[in-house]
């Protein structure tokens, strides 16, 4: 960090200390390829998902970066691309008093290292992942389901998992232990979609009051 | 006598067990009765409440976030409206960013209590659950005046509260927060110098800085561990920034540092609902925006505009614009956030909650070896864990 940064973004205060670090991070991150922007005030950090674990620690072990903490480690679904998931991992540093977020893509079957080794944290965290996206996190020490039944089969916050499940749980009498069985709904299910199909008005077009007119709703 | 080889044996802690908090299934390794490895079973209370969110429209997401922390459902709600709020861009009326301070600070007391109270039974005393739960009655009762519900509130909406609260209200709260600093001592006299509560919880359960962090404990259990971090004083949201409260920390890291840090806590939140009754603005409770917000009752007989918007808000809902969002608040327990991935349509892409008692359930393994069985239940007390929000 230079003083010529500091003057060049003078003028938008609010976004120049989180510009500044994903410059920064941008400089460290020489030779991983990663890419870093400022959105809605937070910083985002795309990442191979080779690097994560490389990544995670440079970002744990660089003074000036300093995020310390390993917040919440997810994964987004999007069926239709090609590199299907979004494995998101939420950063913070007490330091900055600053968020990050560290994005890498991965396809499904492909396999992410763990960062275990780097933040204790990332055990259950990625145990869910896997739990409930199906994605494998090479080295960790007990990838095991951890929020479904014993003997559950499928991921189910993938998004071709049905809301319902596959399978209902009961108590059979006759042999006298709880059973699985396929979903039987007495009635069909309803999942309405009541997105209309028209954008609605917009307050900047014609220059009409909108609602949120407070003149126009005093009337 | 000849030296006895003890094999070591694994036992089953739960999943109905009154120590567990809930349906805990802890598997135990056990060398004599000291515990070589804890393997806590979890998912047992697993509802799904991330899939259905993504099957639901922005407002009716909502209710579900009682469901999570079920001691103080109103926290949740709190960061769920924040980040659609952000989301939106939105901002709210002062009244309400109030009445949500004030009633963030009732729940994290309705949780201090809970979780202080039935910690002290884990150890083995009985009678500050009897009191504490009688001033939880008194807390649950604002609960109810203010939004209908004890527990299931349902009361923050993105836009603000979902109604103001009736008269008297704000007086009530304000005469029982002069009798309970009174509470606070009794209750400390029962437990901060009780030779068995101390002989029980001091040095059990050490966490460092070091490993609090990489475990990702956040809240009391961070700050019992010497750490000075408050989401509400470093990253204040709302009306936070305007109040005046101490945060407190311990030295040691273990369970009655802890169990400090919350009793201070509750003496802070005390001044913060003291001071939010005090400033308390008048205003509307509800941003004026009626795409997002709905109008009220009265306007909704004569405006035909005012029907349309409720007729559409709840049905359709509202749009949230395209990106992602993470927003924290902190929660009685510590960080709660909530990642929001939003495709531009009513219903959210993605919802991630990020708990806080997540994180501490997966420290107990790291925390509990080596010590002894009935230190384990120390242990999960002080963590203050309840498993609505951990296996969501």
């Amino acid at each position: 960090m230079n003083d010529n940064d500091l003057i060049d973004n003078v003028g938008n205060i609010s976004e120049s200390p989180l510009q500044l670090m994903a410059d920064h991070l941008g400089d460290i991150g020489q030779g991983l390829s990663l890419s870093s922007k400022v959105v809605h005030g937070e910083i985002e950090l795309q990442v191979n998902a080779a690097d994560v674990a490389q990544v995670l620690m440079l970002l744990r072990d660089d003074r000036q970066a300093a995020f310390t903490q390993l917040i919440d480690l997810t994964a987004v679904d999007y069926p239709e691309r090609k590199y299907r998931f979004d494995v998101v991992y939420q950063m913070l540093s007490m330091e900055n008093n600053m968020r990050l977020r560290v994005v890498a893509a991965v396809a499904e079957g492909q396999t992410l290292p763990s960062v275990t080794g780097v933040f204790m944290s990332a055990n259950w965290a990625e145990r869910e992942v896997w739990d409930m996206f199906g994605i494998f996190f090479a080295g960790h020490p007990d990838l095991r389901r951890l929020l479904t039944d014993y003997g559950f089969e499928g991921h189910p916050l993938r998004k071709d998992f049905p809301l319902t499940g596959h399978v209902e749980v009961r108590y059979d009498d006759a042999q006298r232990r709880v059973i699985n069985e396929p979903v039987h709904l007495v009635q069909e299910f309803r999942d309405f979609d009541f997105l209309s199909p028209w954008e609605g008005m917009h307050s900047e077009l014609g220059g009409k009051p909108s609602a949120s007119d407070p003149d126009k709703t005093a009337k | 006598m000849a030296e006895m080889q003890i094999k070591p044996i694994t036992m089953n802690f739960g999943p109905q067990h009154p120590a567990a908090h809930g349906v805990l299934r802890l598997v135990l390794e056990m060398d004599g009765e000291v515990i070589e490895r804890a393997d806590p079973h979890i998912g047992l209370l697993h509802r799904g409440t991330e899939k259905l969110i993504e099957h639901k429209t922005y407002l009716q997401a909502l209710p579900y976030f009682d469901r999570l922390d079920y001691v103080s459902p109103m926290n949740q709600e709190h960061a769920w409206a924040l980040s659609v709020e952000k989301a939106l861009g939105i901002t709210v009326p002062r009244r309400a960013q109030y009445i949500r301070v004030l009633y963030c600070e009732i729940g994290r007391i309705l949780n201090h209590l809970l979780n202080l109270t039935t910690f002290a039974i884990d150890v083995g005393a009985m009678t500050p659950l009897l009191w504490g739960f009688e001033e939880r009655e008194h807390l649950m009762g604002f609960y109810e005046r203010a939004c209908g519900a004890r527990l299931h509130a349902a009361y923050f909406r993105p836009g603000g509260v979902h109604q103001d609260l009736p008269d008297d209200l704000l007086r009530d709260i304000n005469n029982w927060a002069k009798t309970f600093p009174a509470f606070i001592q009794d209750m400390e006299t029962l437990l901060s110098e009780n030779r068995i509560f101390k002989q029980r919880t001091v040095d059990i359960g050490v966490i460092s800085e070091e490993d609090a962090l990489s475990l990702g404990m956040t809240g009391p259990c961070l700050r019992g561990s010497g750490v000075a971090w408050d989401l509400r004083k470093t990253q204040p949201y709302d009306a936070y920034d305007e109040m005046d409260f101490d945060v407190p920390i311990g030295k040691t890291g273990d369970c009655y540092a802890r169990y400090l840090v919350r009793i201070e806590e509750m003496r802070q939140s005390l001044r913060i609902i003291e001071q939010a009754i005090a400033g308390m603005p008048d205003g509307p409770v509800m941003a004026p925006d009626h795409k997002v917000t709905p109008p009220n009752r009265g306007e909704m007989k004569n405006s035909m505009e005012a029907l349309i918007h409720h007729f559409k808000l709840y049905t359709e809902g509202f749009r949230v614009p395209e990106g992602e969002i993470y927003t924290a608040v902190e929660a009685p327990k510590g960080e709660f956030g909530v990642y929001l991935v939003s495709d531009g349509t009513n219903k959210p892409y993605r919802c991630k909650i990020r708990a806080p008692g997540f994180y501490f359930m997966a420290a107990v393994d790291h925390l509990s070896r080596g010590h002894m069985l009935a230190d384990s239940v120390a242990i999960i007390g002080s963590l203050d864990i309840v498993f609505g929000e951990i296996d969501r």
